[in-house]
């Protein structure tokens, strides 16, 4: 079993759910970045996604853009991040999912994509411009070296498309809550909630919900109907707005803690 | 080769958008749906007569085709070789070949009920074709063009805007042609309800390589009957310039399958081959996904996208259409290319041989018809794409002119 999967069987015996930060490797720098992972574990997150910057994040809204941009121009790499990881596991379990684009993985060797990540302790992977009709190899060295496939589902995707995600998924399927990039957004659309229940009809895999979720109401929101909330943009916000950064640990801390404040 | 493994060059891309190793859709879910409804539209389209006739009704009475296929004669005694006929892309309505590509997505745009169209620019030939058939046809249209094409390419930014258009400046990256791609994919998977994607190149995510192809090859098919009528024979090569490629795909495919056509595709070569300073995909890239499709693509080893050089901003991308990927790879077109001054030279040849002046795309070609037609005999026929004319890169080349 993953880390993922025994961290969502937990989560569901004692009836709670998941919140799943997102943040930039890389931005301000990888040191901070492994100071932001074990920060966002001790105020409440059950999963981290960490994001390997690409030169070309068609599916990102502005704010993960210049994150990027940020973390590109520090010489950020897909391998620089798999020894972050690498380093988080001697002091953290935390699971980790790898959020990023098809490129910058097939740089760490096309056949070899699924055994570094392994050797690293990452858990799952996202590409964001991977869908399962092009994923098939993509998948058997996921499986081989025991690293959970998460795929999107979107408002758009029909039911056919929504089993196909179901069969390549695991750990957990990530929802998209409106067509649309990753950002802050105001408020919800009832989409999401309906597109979790599509899910349900043919997976019975755990849901997370993101893109444009970033309130504290938004994520109560998300876990009425979901077992997962991602929120990416509202936190990398709070990174790129800390000008002293002594202080960025502390803040996104802060946020974390106030975002899961109404689990129980 | 044979006969019958040139006629498998047809029988791609397959249902899933596969040229061999090449292409496919890599995008985000949110797009896979609008993909397969987009695919099916052009499919019924393509088999309804009503759609082909009024496309092909468009491409005579307003596009102004077909173009002539000319034989430059004074280019062909300057450099006493091969025959060269030049194919007058330059002469379609808006002054080069994309127009083609433009009416028939405008089409099927209107077929399909979406009323927001948008489009990315390089060069600003493609965003004057789309604001031009969407002036026609009365759609919205929006196009995204890189800030620093849209200092080069001017007098395009103010056509768009005199058609009607909304232009929106991309200021990330290069601030070229792959930055607008970006845009208008963002724009596409947040209004993906109402709005069409009026892609310009062989490239993006199935089905568009085959269906801007689809709607290109009439280049090739009138280049064809009319070489057969004015020399009754086949062309010994074709040549042209290849940025996503589709002006040189256009002109290739109807000639796939003739063994004797030699064919040759054209890239930026910028100021020389080191990683930045060109777009020579073939040269300096590598197998990559990029905007939705498996291509070669210019990245460093870690799979960043790299930044492009090229004095023509159509030319100016990082990938290459996945159809011109699958054919690198069989040999069967063989790819070459020129540098921003051999383009200049060209330019200014053509200018004073022929009393044409060409787009600094289409000069890449002339570049290396200047190279190869003197090493080829005299009776044999090449055939130039001269994809468009060159009004809108007139001040560049007088402000690099005043340079050296």
């Amino acid at each position: 079993m993953t880390r993922i999967t025994s961290k969502f069987t937990d989560l569901r015996k004692a009836g709670r759910k998941a919140f799943i930060p997102y943040i930039t490797a890389g931005d301000p720098d990888l040191e901070t970045t492994l100071e932001l992972i074990l920060e966002l574990e001790r105020s409440g997150a059950d999963i981290v996604e960490l994001g390997v910057p690409f030169s070309d994040p068609v599916a990102d809204g502005i704010v993960i853009q210049r994150a990027s941009e940020r973390s590109l121009k520090n010489g950020t790499t897909a391998r620089a991040c798999l020894d972050l990881v690498k380093e988080l596991r001697r002091q953290s379990e935390v699971p980790i999912v790898l959020f990023s684009y098809l490129n910058p993985l097939l740089a760490l060797g096309e056949n070899s994509i699924g055994q570094r990540l392994r050797d690293a302790g990452v858990d799952g992977v996202l590409a964001t411009d991977l869908v399962p009709e092009e994923a098939g190899e993509f998948i058997d060295q996921m499986r081989r070296a025991e690293i959970d496939t998460v795929f999107l589902v979107a408002p758009t995707s029909t039911d056919e498309r929504i089993k196909l995600v179901a069969e390549a998924s695991r750990g957990f399927i990530y929802a998209v809550s409106r067509a649309g990039v990753t950002g802050v957004r105001q408020s919800l659309s009832e989409a999401a909630a309906q597109l979790v229940d599509r899910v349900r009809r043919f997976s019975a895999l755990p849901v997370a919900v993101g893109f444009g979720v970033s309130t504290t109401e938004q994520v109560a929101e998300v876990w009425s109907h979901a077992d997962a909330a991602v929120v990416g943009s509202r936190i990398v916000a709070e990174i790129e707005n800390c000008a002293d950064r002594s202080k960025v640990t502390e803040r996104v801390g802060a946020l974390t803690r106030q975002m899961v404040s109404t689990r129980r | 080769m044979n006969a019958t493994e040139a006629q498998n060059f047809y029988d791609l891309p397959d249902a899933r958008g596969h040229f061999g190793d090449y292409g496919g859709r890599f995008v985000p879910e949110t797009l896979m749906h609008p993909l397969e409804e987009l695919t099916r539209a052009y499919d019924e389209a393509m088999r309804d007569p009503d759609f082909t006739r009024e496309f092909e009704h468009l491409l005579s009475n307003y596009v102004g085709r077909p173009t002539p296929l000319m034989f430059a004669g004074r280019l062909t005694e300057h450099l006493g070789g091969a025959r060269i006929y030049l194919k007058r892309e330059d002469l379609c309505h808006t002054g080069a070949h994309k127009i083609n590509n433009a009416t028939g997505q405008a089409l099927l745009a209107r077929r399909m009920a979406k009323t927001r169209i948008i489009a990315e620019t390089g060069a600003g030939q493609h965003g004057v074709a789309a604001a031009t058939v969407c002036a026609l046809m009365n759609l919205r249209c929006i196009v995204y063009m890189g800030t620093e094409d849209m200092r080069r390419q001017e007098l395009n930014v103010f056509r768009m805007k005199l058609l009607g258009a909304e232009v929106v400046g991309v200021d990330a990256g290069s601030r070229t042609l792959k930055d607008a791609i970006n845009e208008a994919l963002r724009d596409w998977v947040t209004n993906v309800a109402d709005t069409y994607y009026l892609l310009g190149s062989a490239l993006g995510p199935h089905p568009y390589p085959a269906m801007v192809r689809d709607f290109q090859s009439v280049i090739g098919r009138e280049a064809r009957a009319q070489i057969l009528e004015a020399e009754n024979r086949l062309p010994d090569l074709l040549i042209a310039c290849v940025g996503g490629g589709s002006n040189s795909i256009g002109l290739f495919h109807e000639f796939l399958q003739d063994e004797g056509v030699r064919m040759t595709g054209v890239e930026a070569g910028g100021r020389g081959l080191t990683l930045g300073e060109h777009a020579a995909r073939f040269s300096g890239g590598r197998p990559g996904v990029l905007q939705g499709t498996r291509s070669y693509v210019l990245q460093d080893e870690d799979g960043q996208i790299s930044t492009t050089h090229s004095v023509s901003a159509g030319l100016d991308y990082s990938a290459v259409g996945p159809e011109h990927a699958y054919l690198h790879d069989r040999g069967r077109v063989a790819y070459t290319s020129v540098l921003d001054g051999e383009a200049l030279e060209a330019f200014e040849l053509l200018a004073r041989l022929e009393g044409i002046i060409p787009a600094l795309e289409s000069a890449h070609a002339i570049a290396e018809v200047i190279r190869v037609a003197p090493r080829m005999k005299r009776e044999e026929i090449v055939i130039v794409n001269l994809s468009g004319r060159g009004d809108k890169d007139v001040n560049t080349v007088a402000q690099l002119m005043s340079e050296r």
